[in-house]
């Protein structure tokens, strides 16, 4: 095989692996938006500060330390002691449980019955405010997430493949960081485990009712509030392992809710109300983005990976307004 | 007692369509614009024109713009940065390749072609809405930020990659440059800011502007009534890429005087002017002002109470500036979604009653 194609090949790999990642993020979005209408933009945000507060609770750190040392002139930073991996885990879940809570109590209950797009934007009110408490509490420098997952290159890959370049030319072997598939594992299992939650439990059942309408779950006894809290703290799950993966991956900084930005595109190909939607948009949109780079970007200058997606979800939606697997929109004066 | 709309008589049609109908109102405006022409020009320093005054003015044509679009037509667009962006760049490129242009001419033309180009991302709109429109504009926000940065021809091949302005003057003063003096650049951008939130008014009230509310309102009822959804929508786009686009050009060549655009023009800047209309209010011409002076203002104020105040370190308060702006965000959506500028009109509702409530 000439080796162009395998690079092709590797870019498409990699295009996937990267891919399953925006899928990570947009799932969340696709959650909230099928239970409550709510565009929620501060998910991006929601990874990040879930990820924040994981480096946050393994490494001990002093909430607001940097707030009290400033006001008080103290000098604390850490407790002192570490927390195992899965432990942390436990209780950045917790945050997010009761962050959703907080959400549901402070904002929500407060918006009902209003337009979404009003919506909307109080959700990138809650992301600001997410953005500044989180380096707040936790300090804005550069952390590195560390619970003990596999990185690197799968060395075992490069040498089972590396016989399919022609000799001498320069042909290593396919490169997938083995992290990529770990995360590509994850996001299999959490489809599978959300699709059988909503399939097969009482809770699931109830969120597919409000989903498909508001009214008649509330007269048959559904309370939308507590499904909202539900929701939100499922949305807050998935932002956390989301933010587990991005931030073992690149670091956990600011940059990190800027890929919630490219989780739009994702939403808008795969369509708002559909998980497997997610999915198939995130990979499109990771498989579109790294060929575009590697086969046209060079021409025109590269770094194209900033707006390819936009670009393509634009062209996209003039000829298909509800996505791939959305809803028809049915427009009723 | 003192404000009050009783003996004041409309007896000609000209005097029932006036801009301020009463005649208080008229009265404290051409105060405040006397204030801001003849007063301020002579007390004004660097750090006022450069921390508070200018930015306020030249982002207020921003949120002027953005509120012709979102607040009255109803179009969501998070790429105003993206198109302050084609302002800037039109700015320099008609700067450095006329240099015999007035600045004047120079800083409309810009407008025009950033009109230009907001109409050609305006298209889409007449397929898509809502947030799948807002998510179009993000393409037009990241794709014109990356044209600029990678496209020699833009920034006249200098090798920071920075545009900077010449100097250029009106009549003799200086208005751009690093020799400009304060007061010039606050005058420049003051008659501007002033005869476009005019005509912008002016616009919003009349047949256009009552068309872009219709749409806004319920766009498929408007299309029924005979509103062309094509031509309004367009003209909102054209019309708001315009001010922004002038707004683009004087935030480059009078208030900062040189731009990386990655830098000036982020989505940071684009959600900034988004939340200027939303907290000052949306669909109102007072309310582009309240909100641009209000979150231009604010974190000036936060840093010199919390930096120079309290000698905290910078980061600190740029956090708690993120969590007060969000903060505000919600706090506003939920208790006033109409901003700023429905408490002004509260609060002048109840005085015009006031002290007697009944």
């Amino acid at each position: 095989m000439s080796a162009n194609f395998l690079y092709t090949i590797e870019v498409i790999l990699n295009g996937l692996m990267a891919g399953v990642m925006y899928s990570l993020v947009a799932l969340g979005f696709v959650l909230i938006f099928k239970a409550s209408g709510i565009f929620n933009y501060a998910q991006g945000v929601m990874a990040l500060f879930a990820a924040m507060t994981l480096v946050g609770i393994q490494q001990g750190q002093v909430p607001f330390a940097h707030l009290i040392n400033a006001a008080f002139g103290t000098k604390i930073h850490h407790f002192g002691w570490t927390v195992p991996a899965l432990m942390a885990i436990l209780l950045t879940l917790v945050v997010m449980i009761l962050f959703a809570i907080l959400v549901e109590r402070i904002v929500l209950k407060h918006l009902v019955n209003q337009e979404p797009i009003i919506l909307f934007m109080a959700t990138i009110g809650l992301a600001y405010f997410m953005e500044g408490m989180g380096d707040l509490m936790w300090g804005s420098e550069l952390k590195t997430l560390d619970i003990g997952l596999p990185s690197g290159g799968s060395l075992w890959l490069e040498e089972a493949t590396v016989g399919w370049g022609a000799e001498g030319s320069g042909f290593y072997g396919l490169f997938i960081d083995k992290l990529d598939i770990v995360a590509t594992g994850v996001a299999l299992a959490l489809v599978i485990s959300l699709t059988l939650f909503s399939q097969y439990t009482k809770t699931g059942r109830a969120l597919r009712a409000v989903a498909d309408d508001h009214q008649a779950a509330l007269s048959v006894g559904i309370s939308l509030r507590k499904i909202w809290v539900i929701v939100w703290a499922i949305a807050g799950f998935v932002a956390m392992v989301a933010g587990i993966m991005w931030g073992a991956k690149s670091g956990v900084q600011f940059s990190l809710s800027l890929i919630a930005l490219k989780a739009l595109p994702v939403l808008i190909l795969g369509g708002f109300t559909s998980i497997p939607g997610a999915i198939i948009g995130g990979l499109i949109i990771g498989v579109g983005e790294k060929l575009f780079e590697f086969s046209i970007g060079p021409m025109i200058g590269g770094a194209t990976e900033n707006w390819f997606a936009y670009v393509l979800a634009l062209v996209f939606l003039i000829f298909r307004p509800q996505g791939l697997f959305g809803d028809k929109i049915i427009e009723r004066v | 007692m003192f404000y009050r709309q009783a003996g004041d008589f409309k007896t000609t049609y000209r005097e029932d369509i006036h801009t301020f109908p009463l005649r208080q109102d008229r009265i404290g405006y051409y105060i405040l614009l006397a204030f801001a022409f003849l007063v301020v020009p002579f007390i004004i320093n660097d750090y006022w024109a450069s921390a508070v005054l200018l930015p306020f003015l030249i982002m207020s044509i921003a949120a002027l713009g953005l509120n012709v679009l979102t607040g009255y037509c109803g179009q969501v667009s998070l790429g105003t940065a993206g198109f302050m962006a084609v302002g800037a760049y039109s700015c320099y490129k008609l700067m450095t390749a006329f240099p015999e242009l007035s600045i004047i001419i120079v800083v409309l033309t810009s407008g025009v072609i950033t009109a230009l180009v907001g109409l050609l991302f305006g298209i889409p709109s007449l397929r898509i809405k809502g947030f799948y429109l807002a998510v179009a504009t993000l393409a037009a926000q990241f794709f014109l930020v990356w044209l600029f940065n990678k496209v020699p021809w833009f920034y006249n091949n200098s090798a920071s990659g920075q545009i900077s302005a010449p100097v250029r003057d009106i009549a003799g003063v200086m208005v751009t440059g690093p020799e400009a003096q304060a007061w010039a650049k606050y005058l420049f951008c003051l008659v501007l800011v002033v005869v476009l939130a005019w005509l912008t008014r002016n616009l919003t009230r009349g047949r256009i502007g009552r068309s872009w509310m219709a749409i806004r309102d319920m766009d498929i009822a408007a299309e029924i009534i005979g509103v062309n959804p094509l031509k309004t929508k367009l003209s909102a786009f054209g019309v708001s890429s315009f001010l922004i686009g002038v707004s683009g050009a004087l935030y480059f060549s009078v208030y900062l005087g040189a731009v990386e655009v990655g830098e000036v023009f982020g989505i940071q800047k684009s959600f900034l002017v988004l939340f200027m209309i939303i907290i000052g209010g949306l669909g109102s011409i007072f309310g582009s002002f309240a909100g641009a002076a209000f979150l231009v203002l604010m974190p000036v104020l936060l840093k010199n109470i919390m930096v120079a105040g309290l000698g905290w370190p910078t980061d600190i308060a740029a956090h708690i500036e993120f969590v007060i702006v969000g903060g505000l965000i919600i706090f506003f959506l939920i208790v006033e979604p109409h901003g700023l500028a429905q408490l002004w009109r509260l609060t002048k509702e109840k005085l015009l009653l006031w002290p007697f409530p009944h």
